[in-house]
C-alpha cells in the first residue's frame, strides 16, 4: 500500500443554513480554506470526490452544482458517492493506492434542516414490511438503548456521562452547536424525551459541510510538516433489519476496527473520533473498539455536538487528524457511521511520525 | 507502484422490462448477481466487497437503498459502497470496483447496477417542480433535444441519420434475449414516420424506461488464475471527468469532459488509433442521435464527420466500428443499470461470449457511460489480452 | 423549518409526493397476502429459526427462503422507545410506544406500534395482540398496531388458503414537505424579476455575465458578484418542440421550450416561446420577453410569461455558435 496522509480540512456547521441547498455557499469557502493550508490550487488536485444525498434535498441529482463550487473548465477527475463523505474519502484513498493519482480532494455536504429529518430516514428501511410504518430515527435509537440499558450493559449515567463530557469540551469547538460546560447532574435534570432518551442524548439536527485533502508520500510531506499518515482504512456493513443483529454491539464496527488496526491493536491509539449520534452509541462503539478507559474520546464534542448529515464523518477524521498535525495525537482512530441504528461503519487510523 | 491487473470474470444481467412485476427490487438485483457469480464460478463467499450504483433514490423512493439491499447482495460482514453520478452511474460503479482490485485492496468485487423504474415515474422523478424557476423542462428528452438541433445544425447532417441508428440498434435489439424492447421490423422509414415528441427527436428514436439490473465480477490478477476462467475481460483503462451542467461557452456538443476522458483512456490503454484499433462500442444513446456525436467526441471521426461513418453502416455489427450490439439505452434502459450494461456488453465481447450480437473477432472494445447534462463521462476499453502495461 | 421573517433569502414550500408502485416477489407477496386474511406469517431460515417479517434471502446462505409458516398474532415486547411527538403517517397520530415484539412461535421480533396511553403503560415483557385495521389490503398497515392483551390468549391464525398469493404489489405514498431556500445570489435575481428587472452578475474572475447569477461560477469556483441590469431581449439559441405530457406538467403541449440568450449575457436560459408557429421557430431568432401584468409580478421567473419574435432580422450564427 501506498504511504497517504490527510494534510487538509475545513469545515462548516450550523443549526440552520439560510441558504441553498446546493450548499454552495459553504463549500466555496472550504474548498479555499484547503488550498491555504495545503499551499496548492485546484490544479494540484488530481481526483474529486464527493458524498450527499437527493432525499436530503429534496430533489435529483442535487450533487451536481456542487462541482461549480471546483470550477470544473477544465473538466477534473471526479466521483460522487450517496453516502457520508467519509467514504468518499474511501474511494479517493482507493485511487490513490492504484498509483493513477497522487492527490485528492473529497467535501460532503448536507441540509438537514429542510425537512424533518427522523421522518425522512425512514425511507432507508425496508420499503416493503418498515418504512410503510414510518419509524423514526429517534424511536430506532431508542429501542437500542433500552435493550442495552435492561441487559445492564450501561445505565443513564454512562449515557448521561457521555453527553456531559461531549458538550464540554465542545466549548473550544467554534462549529458545535449545542455547547456549554455541563454536568451528569445537568443532563439528569431533563425530562425524558422519547424514553429512554432525552433530547441531549440524540443529536442535534444539523446542516453543514466539510472537505478534506489527502496526498500520497512526497506530496503529502510537501503540503504539511506533520501530515496524519493513513495506518488502516476500513469499513463493514450489517444487514439494515434490527431484528437480524444485536443492537447492543456493533459487529461490522469491531471487525472495521479489528482489520483497520491489523497486528499492532488498538492498544497504541491515544484518541478517537467515534461518530455516536445518539449518547449510548458511543458506549456501544467504545467496547466494539476495544478502546481503553484513558484514550481521548471525541475532543471535538463529537456528533451529540454537531450532526451534519454526509459530513459528521468526514469531520471525525478530519478532527482527528488535526490533533496529529498538532502533536496532541501519535496515533488516532476516525470512526463514520451510516444508516439505521449503526448499520454501517467505517473505521480510519492514523499516525504522526 | 504498478498497478494490478484485474479483469471481468462475470457477467449477469436481468431480462429488462417496463415493469418486472414479478420480483421485488431485491429480487431484481439477485437474478443479474445469481447470472454473474454463476459465470464467473463463485458463490457469495467468495466476494471481498460489493459495490452498488444507480441513479437517484428518488426513481425507487428509497433512500441509500443498497442499505436494505445489503444482507440480499451477501455483503452483510463486508464492505459495501454506493457510488451516483447520475447517467453515468453503471460506468462510474465498475470504474470504482475495478480500483477496489487494481489497487490491491481486494481480490474479488461483485458491482451491481439497477433501476426499477416501474416502481415510479421518471419523468416526474427528474421534473419536480423547483420554486421561482419556469417549469419548461420536461424530463430527459426535453433537456437534450435543444443540443440534437445544435449538432444537426453544427455538422449538417442528413434528417435521417438519427432514424438509421434507431433501426440498426432494434434490429441488434432481436439478437439479444435481454432487451427490453424487440420491436420487430423496425426501419428507418419507420422510425421517421414516428411520433416527434421533442422536435428535432421522435418517439422512436428514444430509450424505454425499463426496470434492470445488471452485475459484473472483478478479479485480480491471481484471483482469475484461482477461478478457472480462461476467457476473461481484461481492463486496459478506465477514465472519468466530469464538467458543470451549464456554464458560459460550455460546449454541450462535444463537451470537453468526454474528449478528455477518451484522450486519457485511450493513452492509459496504449491505443493511438482508436477507429483502427478498437473493434467494437458499447456507447451510451439514449437518444439516436448521440450516437453521431459521440463517435466525434470519443475521437473515431473528426468533429463534425461522426454521422458519416453512421450513415455509411460502419457501425452495424458488421461494420467497421460496430456500436451497440445488444440494441444499446434504446432497446433498455433501466437508467442506474445503463451505463454498466455497456460495460458489461464490452466485456462480453472479448469475452466472445456476447452470443448471436458477437462481433467475429473483437479483441478490444470500449464500454462508455454519460449523465448529467452530458456533464459527467465514465469508460472503460476491456481486451482479449492482458494488457501489456 | 419555517422560513424566519428577517432571512435574507427566498424560502418556499416544496413538495414531493408520490405513490410508489411496488412489486412484492414471492416470499412478500406471500407474506402480505397471508396479512390481508389476518394471519402472521414467518420465514424459516436454514438454521430452522422463524422470522417475522420473512427475509427473502438466508442470511447466510443466501438462498431465497422458500418456506412460510403461520405464528401467533400474539407476542411479547422485548425492547420499546417512546414517540411524544409523532410524525406524519406513523401508525397512530397520538403519542404511542415503537416495540420490537416476539411474537409467539417466531424466534425474532417484528418492529411494529403499542396503543398505550403513557410509557408507564409499557413495559419490557408485556403481552400485547395485533389490532387488525378495519379494511385489510395487503400490506404491514394491515396490522394497525399492537395493544396490551391482558390475559388473553391468542384463538390461534385464521384458516387461510396457501395457493397463488392473491396480493402481489403495494402502494407507498411517499409524501415529503421541504422548505426551499435560494441562493443569495439567486435571491438577488428574483427579487430583481418582483420588480420587472433582470439581473445578471458578473465573474470576478473570468468576468463573464451569469443569469441567473450563481453561488459559484462553474468555470472559477467563486461566486459572482457585479451586478449587471441586462435587458428583457436576446437571441434563441436552439430549441425543441415538446410535444409529449407527463406527471405534473404545467404548461399544455404542443410548446416550445428553448434557450435564451440576453443581450449581454454571456450565458442562455430556458424559456417558452409563444406567438409564434412552432414551424416558424429559428435558430438565431430574436425575441423579447412577454411580461404578466405588473400586479401579478413576484420573485419568480413565471412574471415573464413567454418569449416571442421581435420581428428584427435573425442573429447571425457565428454570434452565438459557441454558446450551443
Amino acid at each position: 500500500m501506498r504511504d497517504v496522509a490527510v494534510v487538509g480540512f475545513a469545515q462548516r456547521q450550523m443549526k440552520e443554513l439560510d441558504g441553498s441547498p446546493t450548499c454552495l455557499e459553504l463549500l466555496v469557502p472550504i474548498l479555499a480554506d484547503l488550498y491555504e493550508q495545503t499551499g496548492w490550487t485546484k490544479s494540484d488536485i488530481d481526483f474529486w470526490c464527493s458524498g450527499s444525498s437527493d432525499y436530503l434535498a429534496g430533489r435529483s441529482f442535487s450533487f451536481v452544482s456542487a462541482v461549480d463550487a471546483i470550477g470544473t473548465i477544465p473538466p477534473v477527475m471526479e466521483s460522487h458517492v450517496e453516502m457520508d463523505a467519509a467514504w468518499a474519502m474511501y474511494e479517493a484513498w482507493v485511487k490513490i493506492q492504484t498509483g493513477e493519482v497522487d492527490t485528492a480532494l473529497v467535501y460532503g455536504f448536507g441540509k438537514s434542516s429542510a425537512g424533518i429529518l427522523r421522518r425522512i430516514l425512514a425511507l432507508q428501511l425496508d420499503p416493503y414490511t418498515t418504512q410503510p410504518l414510518w419509524p423514526d430515527t429517534v424511536s430506532l435509537a431508542g429501542i437500542q438503548a433500552r435493550e442495552g440499558l435492561e441487559k445492564g450493559l450501561w445505565d443513564a449515567n454512562a449515557m448521561a456521562e457521555v453527553v456531559a463530557r461531549s458538550m464540554t469540551d465542545a466549548q473550544s469547538n467554534e462549529w458545535a452547536i449545542r455547547k456549554g460546560a455541563t454536568t451528569v447532574e445537568d443532563v439528569l435534570a431533563h425530562p425524558l424525551y422519547a424514553d429512554p432518551l432525552r433530547r441531549w442524548d440524540c443529536a442535534p439536527v444539523s446542516d453543514g459541510a466539510a472537505g478534506i485533502v489527502i496526498a500520497a508520500g512526497d506530496k503529502a510531506n510537501q503540503a504539511r510538516q506533520r501530515p496524519a499518515w493513513i495506518s488502516g482504512f476500513e469499513h463493514r456493513i450489517e444487514p439494515i433489519a434490527i431484528n437480524a443483529r444485536d443492537l447492543t454491539t456493533s459487529s461490522s464496527t469491531a471487525s472495521a476496527g479489528k482489520a483497520a488496526l491489523g497486528k499492532e491493536g488498538v492498544g497504541s491509539v491515544d484518541l478517537a473520533e467515534l461518530h455516536a449520534p445518539f449518547s449510548h452509541q458511543e458506549l456501544i462503539l467504545r467496547s466494539s473498539l476495544g478502546l481503553a478507559d484513558d484514550v481521548t474520546i471525541n475532543p471535538s464534542g463529537g456528533a451529540l455536538t454537531a450532526n451534519p448529515m454526509f459530513t459528521a464523518g468526514l469531520n471525525r477524521i478530519g478532527e482527528a487528524a488535526k490533533r496529529i498535525w498538532a502533536g496532541e495525537s501519535d496515533k488516532a482512530l476516525a470512526h463514520t457511521t451510516s444508516g439505521p441504528v449503526l448499520q454501517q461503519n467505517l473505521v480510519v487510523t492514523m499516525e504522526g511520525r | 507502484m504498478a498497478k494490478i491487473p484485474a479483469a471481468v470474470i462475470g457477467v449477469g444481467q436481468t431480462h429488462h422490462r417496463a415493469k418486472r412485476e414479478d420480483v421485488s427490487i431485491a429480487g431484481l438485483l439477485r437474478e443479474a448477481v445469481d447470472r454473474a457469480l454463476l459465470d464467473a464460478g463463485l458463490t457469495f463467499d467468495d466476494i471481498d466487497a460489493v459495490v452498488v450504483g444507480k441513479a437517484p433514490d428518488l426513481f425507487e423512493g428509497v433512500m441509500m437503498p443498497e442499505l436494505y439491499l445489503a444482507d440480499a447482495l451477501g455483503a452483510a460482514g463486508k464492505p459495501l459502497l454506493r457510488v451516483h453520478t447520475a447517467g453515468s452511474v453503471g460506468g462510474s460503479t465498475a470504474i470504482v470496483a475495478a480500483s477496489l482490485v487494481q489497487s490491491g485492496v481486494h481480490e474479488r468485487v461483485l458491482t451491481v447496477a439497477f433501476e426499477k423504474q416501474s416502481e415510479s415515474n421518471a419523468m416526474w422523478a427528474l421534473s419536480i417542480p423547483v420554486p421561482f424557476i419556469m417549469p419548461v423542462h420536461a424530463g430527459a428528452g426535453g433537456y437534450f433535444a435543444p443540443h440534437v438541433r445544435s449538432y444537426i445544425r453544427r455538422s449538417g447532417a442528413p434528417l435521417h441519420i438519427g432514424a438509421m441508428v434507431a433501426a440498426k440498434d432494434r434490429q441488434n435489439a432481436l439478437k439479444n434475449p435481454y432487451a427490453h424492447l424487440h420491436n420487430e421490423g423496425t426501419t428507418v422509414e419507420s422510425v421517421l414516420a414516428s411520433t416527434m415528441l421533442w422536435d428535432p427527436i421522435r418517439y422512436d428514436e428514444t430509450c424505454p424506461s425499463s426496470d434492470g439490473a445488471c452485475a459484473l465480477v472483478i478479479a485480480s490478477e491471481d484471483a482469475v488464475k484461482k477461478s478457472g476462467v480462461k476467457n476473461p475481460a481484461w481492463i486496459h483503462g478506465t477514465q472519468m471527468r466530469s464538467e458543470p451542467t451549464t456554464a458560459s461557452e460550455r460546449d454541450q456538443v462535444n463537451p470537453l469532459a468526454g474528449q478528455h476522458a477518451s484522450a486519457a483512456l485511450y493513452k492509459q490503454a496504449g491505443i493511438t488509433n482508436p477507429l483502427e484499433e478498437i473493434d467494437c462500442a458499447e456507447i451510451y444513446v439514449p437518444f439516436s442521435w448521440f450516437e453521431p456525436m459521440w463517435i466525434e467526441n470519443l475521437g473515431f471521426m473528426p468533429q463534425g464527420e461522426g454521422w458519416k461513418l453512421t450513415e455509411a453502416g460502419e457501425t452495424e455489427i458488421s461494420g467497421k466500428l460496430p456500436i451497440n450490439m445488444s440494441g444499446g439505452v434504446l432497446s433498455s434502459n433501466p437508467i442506474g443499470a445503463s451505463g454498466m450494461l455497456r460495460f458489461a456488453e464490452a466485456s462480453l465481447q472479448v469475452m466472445g461470449e456476447a452470443g448471436e450480437h458477437q462481433v467475429d473477432g473483437a479483441r478490444k472494445a470500449l464500454g462508455h457511460a454519460y449523465g448529467g447534462g452530458s456533464q459527467f463521462f465514465a469508460m472503460w476499453i476491456v481486451g482479449a489480452d492482458k494488457p501489456a502495461n | 423549518m419555517a422560513p424566519s421573517t428577517e432571512s435574507r433569502v427566498l424560502h418556499a414550500p416544496m413538495k414531493v409526493e408520490f405513490d410508489y408502485t411496488r412489486s412484492l416477489g414471492s416470499v412478500l407477496s406471500q407474506f402480505m397476502s397471508a396479512l390481508k386474511q389476518h394471519s402472521v406469517l414467518g420465514g424459516v431460515l436454514a438454521d430452522g429459526r422463524v422470522v417475522v417479517p420473512p427475509p427473502e434471502y438466508d442470511p447466510v446462505t443466501h438462498e431465497a427462503i422458500t418456506e412460510l409458516v403461520p405464528v401467533s398474532d400474539f407476542g411479547t415486547v422485548q425492547s420499546w422507545s417512546w414517540v411524544s411527538e409523532p410524525v406524519a403517517q406513523q401508525p397512530l397520530e397520538k403519542p404511542f410506544a415503537f416495540a420490537q415484539i416476539l411474537l409467539d412461535g417466531s424466534d425474532a421480533p417484528m418492529l411494529h406500534a403499542v396503543d398505550v396511553d403513557s410509557p408507564a403503560d409499557i413495559s419490557t415483557g408485556l403481552r400485547v395482540r395485533v389490532r387488525w385495521a378495519e379494511q385489510t389490503t395487503g400490506t404491514i398497515r394491515d396490522i394497525a398496531c399492537f395493544e396490551p392483551a391482558g390475559d388473553d390468549v391468542s384463538e390461534g391464525s385464521a384458516s387461510m388458503d396457501f395457493g397463488a398469493p392473491e396480493v402481489t404489489g403495494i402502494v407507498s405514498p411517499v409524501n415529503l414537505a421541504y422548505d426551499y431556500a435560494a441562493s443569495p445570489e439567486e435571491t438577488k435575481f428574483f427579487q430583481g424579476l418582483a420588480e420587472g428587472k433582470l439581473y445578471g452578475q458578473r465573474c470576478p474572475v473570468c468576468e463573464k455575465v451569469y443569469v441567473p447569477p450563481r453561488g459559484a461560477c462553474p468555470v472559477d469556483g467563486v461566486p459572482t458578484t457585479d451586478e449587471v441590469l441586462l435587458p428583457d431581449r436576446g437571441t434563441l439559441t436552439t430549441y425543441c418542440v415538446v410535444n409529449v405530457p407527463f406527471v405534473g406538467q404545467t404548461i399544455p403541449i404542443p410548446y416550445v421550450s428553448a434557450y435564451v440568450l440576453l443581450d449581454g449575457a454571456d450565458i442562455a436560459f430556458l424559456h417558452l416561446i409563444l406567438d409564434v408557429d412552432a414551424a416558424d421557430v429559428r435558430m438565431g431568432m430574436r425575441v423579447e420577453a412577454v411580461w404578466k401584468p405588473q400586479e401579478e409580478w413576484t420573485t419568480d421567473l413565471n412574471n415573464i410569461k413567454y418569449f416571442r419574435p421581435t420581428g428584427e432580422p435573425d442573429a447571425e450564427y457565428d454570434t452565438y455558435k459557441m454558446h450551443l
